[in-house]
C-alpha cells in the first residue's frame, strides 16, 4: 500500500466546555479530492485549522508523506505544500489583488513579476482576474478566486476548501469543479469541507463524516445516497418540511420601481425593483451575497427610507415610514447578521425580545417596561423555537449561532405579521434547527402572513417557496413560480457565470 | 500697522520650523493608524518627550542625546499604551485619554528643577553653496538637522508604506486583523512596534519644542499640539504628503498671525490666535471630501480567539 499524502492519527482539542475534536483518524491519498462532511459544530473548521497550524491539537499526530507534521503557524503549513482557501474570506478590501496575494505568499516576487504570474495562473485555470483591481469592488465569486490563485501559486501539494461553493452560482460552481478536476488530474490532493452533499457525490472520492468531534464513518460519495450521508452526519432520520396546499390571498405587499443607493461604500444600489407578494404566499429570492440582498432587507424593514409610495402594504404607501411604524403595521424583518443587527450581542434574550416586540406585543406603557411580560415573552419564544439556553436572562452572545437564529426568527413568528421578510433565516444553523425554522416559517405562510425570504441557500428556497426571483447586482429578476423551475434557468437569473469561463487546458 | 516689516524670507523659514513637532508627531501617529490602533496619547507623549530630551540634553550638554533620550521617552510611555490596549485590552479612546493626562503630569513632576534654564543649542547646518543662494537659501537650506529628519521620515514612511511587505503587512494587519491573523501574521506584535514607533516621534516632536522652536521648558508647552496630529492624521486620509502639507500649513498660519500681532492689525488677536487652526481644519475637511477611507481595523481590539 502506498503511503497516504496526509495521515491523521488520533487528533484531539478541547475547548472549556466543549471538545471539538475527538481521537479523529483518516488518511487523504495523492491526487484524491476527500471530503469532510458534518454538521455546523461537528468540529470540521477546528480540523483543517489544525491542519494548516492555526490551531494545536491537545494529542494525536500528524505524518505528512510518512513523516510527521506539526506546523507551529501557518507559514511553516504553507512551506510544507498546505494551502487553504477560507469558509469567510480572508482578504483585505481596500488592498489590490495582487497585494492580497502577495500577503498570502512566503517570497512574493517583485510586483511587476507577480502582476504577470497571476495573470497567467488565471488564464491556465479559467478564472479571470485584473490584478490590480481593489478587492473590495469584486463579487464574491471574484473574491474567491483570488484565494484560489493565492494558493495557485505556490504549488500546494494539499488544498483545504472551506465551503467554497456557498456564494456562487450554479454556472460558477462548475467552472470551480473544472478547475478542481484539473488540479487533482495533475497529482494535486484536495480536502473539501461542505455540507451540499450533491457537489459532494459528483466531486468527491472519499468522504469522512464527522458528528460531534467524532469520525461516524466513512464512504465513497458516488456509491452513498445524499440521503445516507445526511442521516450518518445528523444521527437520525431526517424530517423535511411539509407544505400543505394552499390559495393565495389579496397583494399584501406591492414594490414598484424602488431604486435606493447603497449606505455603504462597497454595497450595491437596488436598481428599479418590482415585487408583489400575496397573503399565504412565499416569495424566494436568491442571488450570490453582495447583490443588494442588505439594501433589500433594509429598505423592506424601513432603515432605508425610500419614495413613500415605492413600498405598499395592503395599499398604503409606507415607503417613508421607520421600522417602529411599519412593525406596528405588521410588516416585521428578522436581518441575517445575527449578532449586532438581529440581537445585542450583551443584552440578555429578555431585552432582546423587547427590542422588536415591544410595539405589538405591549410591552411597555407610558414610556415604562413591563419587564414581566416581556419575560414572558421571551419564555414564550425558548419554548415554542426549543431555544437550547439556561434561560431568557442569558446574553445573546452566550448562545451557540444557531440556537439564536431560532430565537431571532421566533420572535418575530410569535408576533403574528402580515409580512414577515427574512434573509439567511438558516444560514449557519444544522440542518435539524433548520428543517424546524422552514416549517415556522411555512406554517406562518399556510395562515395568511406574505413571507419574503432572501437567501442564498438555492435548496431552502425551492423547499420553502411558492415563487423565486433573483437579485443580480441590485435588479431584481422577473419572479416565476418554482413549481418546474430548472438549476439552469435559476443560474441564468442568478446572472449566470460572471464572465467565468472554463479552463482552456 | 506696518505689514512692511514682515520679512517673506524668515517667515517661511520659520513656519518650517513652526511645523516641524507637528510633522513628527503626526507622522508618528500616522503609522499606528495605519496598523489599526488608535492613540489618543499623542499629546501625552509629547510632554514626556519635551522633558526627557530638555532634561538629558541639560544634564549631558548634547542636544543629541537630548533628542534620543526624547524618542526613548515617548516609546516608553507608550509602552503603557501597548500593556493596557493590546495587553489587557482595554478601550483604545479611553486609554489614549489617559496616557495624555498621566503624560502631562508626569512630565510637570520631573520638570521641576528645570524651569528657567536655557538649553544646550543644536546648531544649524550651513549646507555648502545651497544655503548662498539667495531667498531659497535661508528659506530650505539653513536649519537645525531635526527639521530634515521630519522631512526624511516623511519620506521614508510613505516610500516603506507603498513600496515594502513590511509596509504592506501593516497595512493588511489594520485593514483586517482578523484575516492577518488566519495568515500567520502576529497582529499584536506589529501593532505594539508601531504603537513604539509613534511613541518615539511624539517624543521627538516635543523635544523639538523644548530644545529649538522655544527653547526652555515650562509646564504644558505643546500645547495641544498633540490633538492637532491627531486631527490632522484623519484630515490628510493617512496620506503622508497631506501629512507635510497640513503640518506647513498649521506653522505657516501660526506664524503669519504671530507677524500680524507684532505689526499690530487691526484684527483682535484672540481670532488671529485661533486662525491656525480653523483654517488648517477646514482646507483639510475640504482636502479629504475625496473617496479615501480609514483603515478598516482602526480602534478595533484584536483578540485572536479563534
Amino acid at each position: 500500500m502506498t503511503t497516504p499524502l496526509l495521515s491523521l492519527q488520533g487528533l484531539t482539542k478541547a475547548y472549556p466546555g466543549v471538545v471539538a475534536n475527538d481521537q479523529v483518524s483518516f488518511d487523504i491519498g495523492e491526487g484524491e479530492v476527500h471530503a469532510l462532511l458534518g454538521e455546523n459544530g461537528a468540529g470540521k473548521s477546528t480540523l483543517v485549522k489544525m491542519i494548516y497550524g492555526l490551531v494545536k491539537p491537545d494529542s494525536g499526530t500528524m505524518l505528512l508523506r510518512g513523516q510527521a507534521f506539526a506546523p507551529p503557524e501557518p507559514r511553516a503549513a504553507r512551506a510544507d505544500g498546505i494551502a487553504m482557501v477560507f469558509q469567510h474570506f480572508s482578504l483585505f478590501d481596500a488592498l489590490n489583488v495582487a497585494e492580497n496575494i502577495a500577503l498570502g505568499m512566503e517570497n512574493p516576487p517583485p510586483m511587476g513579476d507577480l502582476a504577470s504570474r497571476i495573470r497567467e495562473v488565471s488564464e491556465t485555470y479559467g478564472l479571470p482576474l485584473d490584478p490590480f483591481r481593489t478587492v473590495g469592488d469584486l463579487s464574491a465569486g471574484e473574491r474567491q478566486r483570488v484565494e484560489i490563485i493565492r494558493c495557485l501559486l505556490q504549488d500546494p501539494k494539499l488544498l483545504i476548501m472551506d465551503e467554497p461553493t456557498s456564494v456562487l452560482t450554479p454556472q460558477e460552481v462548475d467552472i470551480l469543479f473544472e478547475t478542481l478536476n484539473k488540479l487533482r488530474s495533475e497529482g494535486t490532493s484536495i480536502l473539501y469541507i461542505s455540507h451540499k452533499l450533491e457537489e459532494i457525490r459528483t466531486l468527491c472520492d472519499h468522504a469522512t463524516i464527522l458528528r460531534l468531534g467524532k469520525n461516524v464513518g466513512e464512504c465513497v460519495p458516488s456509491e452513498t445516497s445524499a440521503r445516507d450521508m445526511a442521516e450518518m452526519m445528523v444521527g437520525s432520520t431526517l424530517q423535511t418540511p411539509e407544505r400543505s396546499g394552499r390559495e393565495f390571498g389579496e397583494v399584501a405587499l406591492d414594490v414598484s420601481g424602488l431604486s435606493v443607493p447603497s449606505p455603504s461604500e462597497f454595497g450595491t444600489a437596488l436598481k428599479n425593483v418590482h415585487m408583489t407578494v400575496r397573503k399565504g404566499e412565499v416569495l424566494g429570492i436568491g442571488g450570490v451575497a453582495g447583490n443588494g440582498q442588505d439594501e433589500l432587507l433594509g429598505v423592506l424593514s424601513g432603515e432605508i427610507q425610500t419614495a413613500a409610495d415605492a413600498i405598499k402594504f395592503n395599499g398604503q404607501a409606507i415607503g417613508k415610514k421607520g421600522p417602529t411604524a411599519r412593525r406596528k403595521l405588521g410588516v416585521l424583518t428578522a436581518p441575517e447578521e445575527r449578532l449586532g443587527h438581529a440581537a445585542a450581542p450583551d443584552m440578555s434574550l429578555t431585552e432582546n425580545a423587547l427590542l422588536t416586540g415591544s410595539v405589538r406585543e405591549g410591552l411597555e406603557s407610558n414610556g415604562f417596561l413591563k419587564w414581566n411580560e416581556t419575560k414572558g415573552f421571551a419564555e414564550k419564544i425558548i419554548e415554542a423555537f426549543d431555544v437550547r439556553t439556561p434561560g431568557p436572562e442569558n446574553a445573546a452572545r452566550s448562545l451557540s449561532g444557531g440556537n439564536l437564529q431560532k430565537f431571532v426568527i421566533g420572535r418575530e413568528v410569535l408576533q403574528n405579521p402580515d409580512v414577515l421578510v427574512v434573509n439567511q433565516p438558516t444560514w449557519g444553523v444544522d440542518a435539524a434547527a433548520a428543517a424546524s425554522i422552514r416549517q415556522a416559517i411555512l406554517d406562518l405562510a399556510a395562515k395568511g402572513t406574505a413571507v419574503v425570504c432572501i437567501s442564498q441557500d438555492l435548496d431552502e428556497l425551492m423547499e420553502i417557496s411558492d415563487s423565486f426571483a433573483a437579485l443580480n447586482e441590485g435588479r431584481l429578476s422577473a419572479p416565476r413560480s418554482t413549481t418546474g423551475l430548472t438549476v439552469d434557468e435559476i443560474g441564468l437569473m442568478m446572472g449566470g457565470a460572471h464572465g467565468m469561463e472554463v479552463a482552456h487546458v | 500697522m506696518d505689514l512692511g516689516e514682515i520679512n517673506p524670507v524668515l517667515l517661511v523659514a520659520s513656519l518650517m520650523v513652526a511645523a516641524t513637532p507637528l510633522l513628527l508627531a503626526a507622522i508618528g501617529e500616522l503609522v499606528v493608524e495605519k496598523a489599526g490602533v488608535l492613540n489618543l496619547g499623542v499629546e501625552g507623549m509629547m510632554i514626556v518627550g519635551a522633558i526627557s530630551g530638555f532634561a538629558i540634553s541639560v544634564e549631558t550638554g548634547s542636544p543629541w542625546l537630548g533628542f534620543v533620550a526624547a524618542a526613548i521617552g515617548g516609546a516608553v510611555l507608550s509602552l503603557l499604551f501597548v500593556l493596557l490596549t493590546q495587553v489587557a485590552l482595554a478601550n483604545q479612546v479611553a486609554s489614549g485619554l489617559a496616557l495624555t493626562l498621566f503624560g502631562l503630569g508626569f512630565s510637570a513632576l520631573l520638570g521641576q528643577s528645570y524651569v528657567g534654564i536655557k538649553p544646550p543649542s543644536m546648531g544649524e547646518i550651513h549646507i555648502p553653496v545651497l544655503s548662498d543662494i539667495p531667498v531659497i537659501g535661508p528659506i530650505l537650506f539653513q536649519h537645525d538637522p531635526i527639521l530634515y529628519v521630519g522631512i526624511t521620515l516623511t519620506a521614508a514612511v510613505w516610500a516603506a508604506l507603498k513600496y515594502t511587505r513590511a509596509g504592506l503587512i501593516l497595512r493588511a494587519v489594520g485593514e483586517n486583523h482578523d484575516a492577518a491573523h488566519a495568515l500567520g501574521y502576529k497582529v499584536i506584535k506589529i501593532r505594539i512596534m508601531a504603537i513604539m514607533f509613534g511613541g518615539a516621534c511624539a517624543g521627538l516632536g516635543g523635544a523639538y519644542i523644548s530644545l529649538i522652536r522655544v527653547p526652555q521648558w515650562t509646564e504644558g508647552m505643546t500645547a495641544g499640539v498633540g490633538w492637532i496630529a491627531l486631527a490632522l492624521v484623519v484630515f490628510a486620509s493617512w496620506k503622508p504628503w497631506r501629512v507635510l502639507l497640513g503640518a506647513y500649513l498649521f506653522g505657516g498660519i501660526t506664524v503669519l498671525q504671530l507677524n500680524l500681532q507684532a505689526a499690530g492689525v487691526a484684527i483682535p488677536v484672540e481670532y488671529l490666535a485661533m486662525s491656525p487652526y480653523i483654517i488648517t481644519i477646514l482646507v483639510l475637511v475640504i482636502l479629504s471630501a475625496d473617496k479615501s477611507s480609514a483603515p478598516a481595523s482602526l480602534g478595533r481590539t484584536f483578540h485572536a480567539s479563534h
